[in-house]
């Protein structure tokens, strides 16, 4: 499994009348930290989620346009919801522990799957783990309920199960924001970590975190995408007006 | 000004505490009254040879109730049977798949089921479910399920175990399906996300997750389904034949507690120790209810604590 990037074109999204991203068209590199910010309700999760069709839960939710992992058509005609899923994982603002054991909420993707023996889900479990910086915390009590964890080790279980079913990109919609301080700098530790393999999107209102971990920036405003490039010319020298005032107050 | 806020806040919790200390202690005077009603046939006969006899002879000093205690179980079994799994797929589709004009159709009709009396199921019962047990199912049976355990028949005038568990889970399927329904649409949408973000599809994330998170809500309509299922009378009455020996096939007759009292309350009571007995059969049906329900909230408990 390799990183892929993702290739979005004419994007467009209506919940009944209302349009709420309008033609975006961006490539999202592989290997890098690419983080969409913007005020509150401009599109952002939104955008995040057409990418893994999370947005087909939405009722009234209509899409046009294409998204691409590599060469594979998210919105091609016969494609599995399923299939995109497993390629795309997906990280929740708040970290949401299945009515499981801890074990049992990493290995509930490959189950899902059927991939391999008991042995060969037990190695998948580990490695998740250990790649999601929980594994030495949580070794000796896997068939504790997942709900006992802190928070930030929950978050970071989340992050280890949607790992375990070996995606090519990992979503991450303001994967911080429930998180104490402490956790939160962790968690970006692992972020930093997993994009040496994945291709990684962040949402994040916290312009700081964006700063810290991102390779590039997506500016999202009233569902346009303003702006973007690399972090760096993004965030010392905005070409557009909207961007710069955005950035003015968030700083 | 303070003072009468004070004051009425005072006034208001309290009342409320009388309130509930009020409903907590009927069962409690309920139970009291019944075993002191019930202790002259105790003080004549053992407890273990009671619950053991099979035979209900009042006028010879008989009261075994055994056959009552099977009937009463057999009936619940069956009504479960049939009820249980009727009503959780119902409610998984009210809850997960319908849209709201299916919802605002169904839920108003089922509860509806709910306010129908219990006569009227009783009397449906005695026209529709006894004749064709009679005539169709019963004669089926004897051909067909004559070597079959709990299935098989000689001959059956259709009033029967069968018939009662059939009239008793319609009766208490609109509780099950109206509680369970709340308590699947109770579930956080991110849990449904959760397992969808990682590729389950509807029915998994309905099964592996909702469900499982649901499950000691869900565990607790069945049971209180059960518990009405236990104590009801008349609709069952109605069509349970009253017959008392120990069951051994549906299509045999049953005479649960229930019926027990209702029928022979009020009547014949210069027999002595019969007032007696039928005050602890009475006794006998509370303690089960509650020993069910405290099954039942052990297993949550212990259900609870491993799901989380």
């Amino acid at each position: 499994m390799g990183a892929r990037p993702i290739a979005i074109e004419q994007l467009n999204l209506w919940y009944g009348a209302l349009q709420t991203l309008k033609d975006v068209r961006v490539e999202i590199p592989a290997r890098r930290v690419t983080a969409i910010i913007g005020p509150s309700g401009c599109g952002k999760t939104t955008l995040l989620r057409c990418i893994n069709r999370m947005i087909d839960l939405v009722p009234g939710a209509r899409v046009t346009g294409s998204v691409r992992l590599g060469d594979f058509q998210v919105y091609g005609r016969g494609v599995d919801v399923t299939a995109v899923r497993k390629r795309v994982g997906l990280v929740m603002q708040k970290p949401i522990p299945l009515p499981m054991s801890i074990f049992d909420n990493v290995a509930f993707g490959p189950r899902l799957y059927g991939t391999g023996g008991r042995k060969q889900l037990r190695e998948t479990v580990e490695a998740s783990l250990r790649v999601a910086g929980l594994w030495d915390e949580v070794k000796d009590r896997l068939k504790e309920p997942a709900g006992r964890l802190s928070l930030g080790q929950q978050q970071r279980l989340c992050l280890a199960r949607g790992l375990a079913v070996e995606p090519e990109a990992l979503l991450f919609d303001e994967p911080t924001s429930a998180l104490d301080p402490i956790s939160t700098v962790k968690f970006e530790h692992e972020v930093l970590k997993l994009k040496e393999r994945y291709t990684c999107v962040i949402v994040t209102h916290n312009l700081q975190q964006a700063m810290r971990i991102a390779d590039h920036v997506l500016f999202v405003y009233l569902g346009e995408l303003v702006e973007h490039g690399t972090a760096h010319q993004v965030f010392t020298s905005p070409r557009e007006a909207a961007t710069a005032s955005y950035l003015g107050s968030g700083i | 000004m303070l003072q009468r806020r004070h004051i009425h806040d005072y006034i208001a919790r309290h009342a409320m505490l009388a309130a509930t200390l009020f409903a907590g202690g009927l069962v409690i005077a309920i139970a009291v009254a019944l075993y002191l009603r019930a202790h002259p046939l105790l003080a004549s006969q053992s407890l273990a040879a009671l619950l053991r006899g099979h035979t209900w002879a009042p006028s010879r000093g008989e009261f075994g109730f055994l056959p009552f205690i099977a009937g009463t179980l057999w009936v619940t079994a069956v009504a479960a049977a049939l009820a249980v799994p009727v009503c959780l797929l119902a409610a998984v589709y009210l809850a997960e798949y319908a849209g709201p004009r299916v919802r605002a159709v169904v839920k108003p009709l089922i509860d509806v089921l709910a306010g129908i009396p219990s006569v009227v199921y009783g009397v449906w019962g005695l026209l529709v479910v006894v004749p064709y047990i009679a005539e169709t199912l019963g004669p089926y049976a004897q051909r067909h399920w004559a070597h079959l355990p709990l299935l098989h028949t000689d001959y059956t005038t259709g009033f029967s175990i069968l018939a009662g568990g059939v009239v008793l889970a319609i009766m208490i399927s609109p509780a099950i399906i109206a509680i369970a329904d709340e308590v699947l649409r109770a579930v956080p949408r991110e849990y449904r996300e959760a397992a969808q973000a990682l590729g389950a599809t509807r029915a998994e994330t309905i099964t592996r997750v909702v469900a499982r998170k649901a499950l000691p809500g869900l565990a607790a309509a069945v049971v209180l389904g059960l518990s009405r299922a236990l104590g009801e009378t008349m609709a069952v009455l109605m069509v349970v034949g009253n017959w008392p020996h120990v069951p051994t096939s549906i299509f045999d007759g049953a005479y649960p507690l229930p019926a027990l009292i209702a029928n022979n309350y009020g009547e014949m009571m210069s027999i002595p120790l019969y007032d007696a007995a039928l005050l602890g059969a009475a006794f006998l049906l509370l303690v089960l209810v509650l020993a069910f329900n405290l099954l039942a909230r052990v297993v949550l408990v212990r259900a609870t604590r491993e799901a989380v």
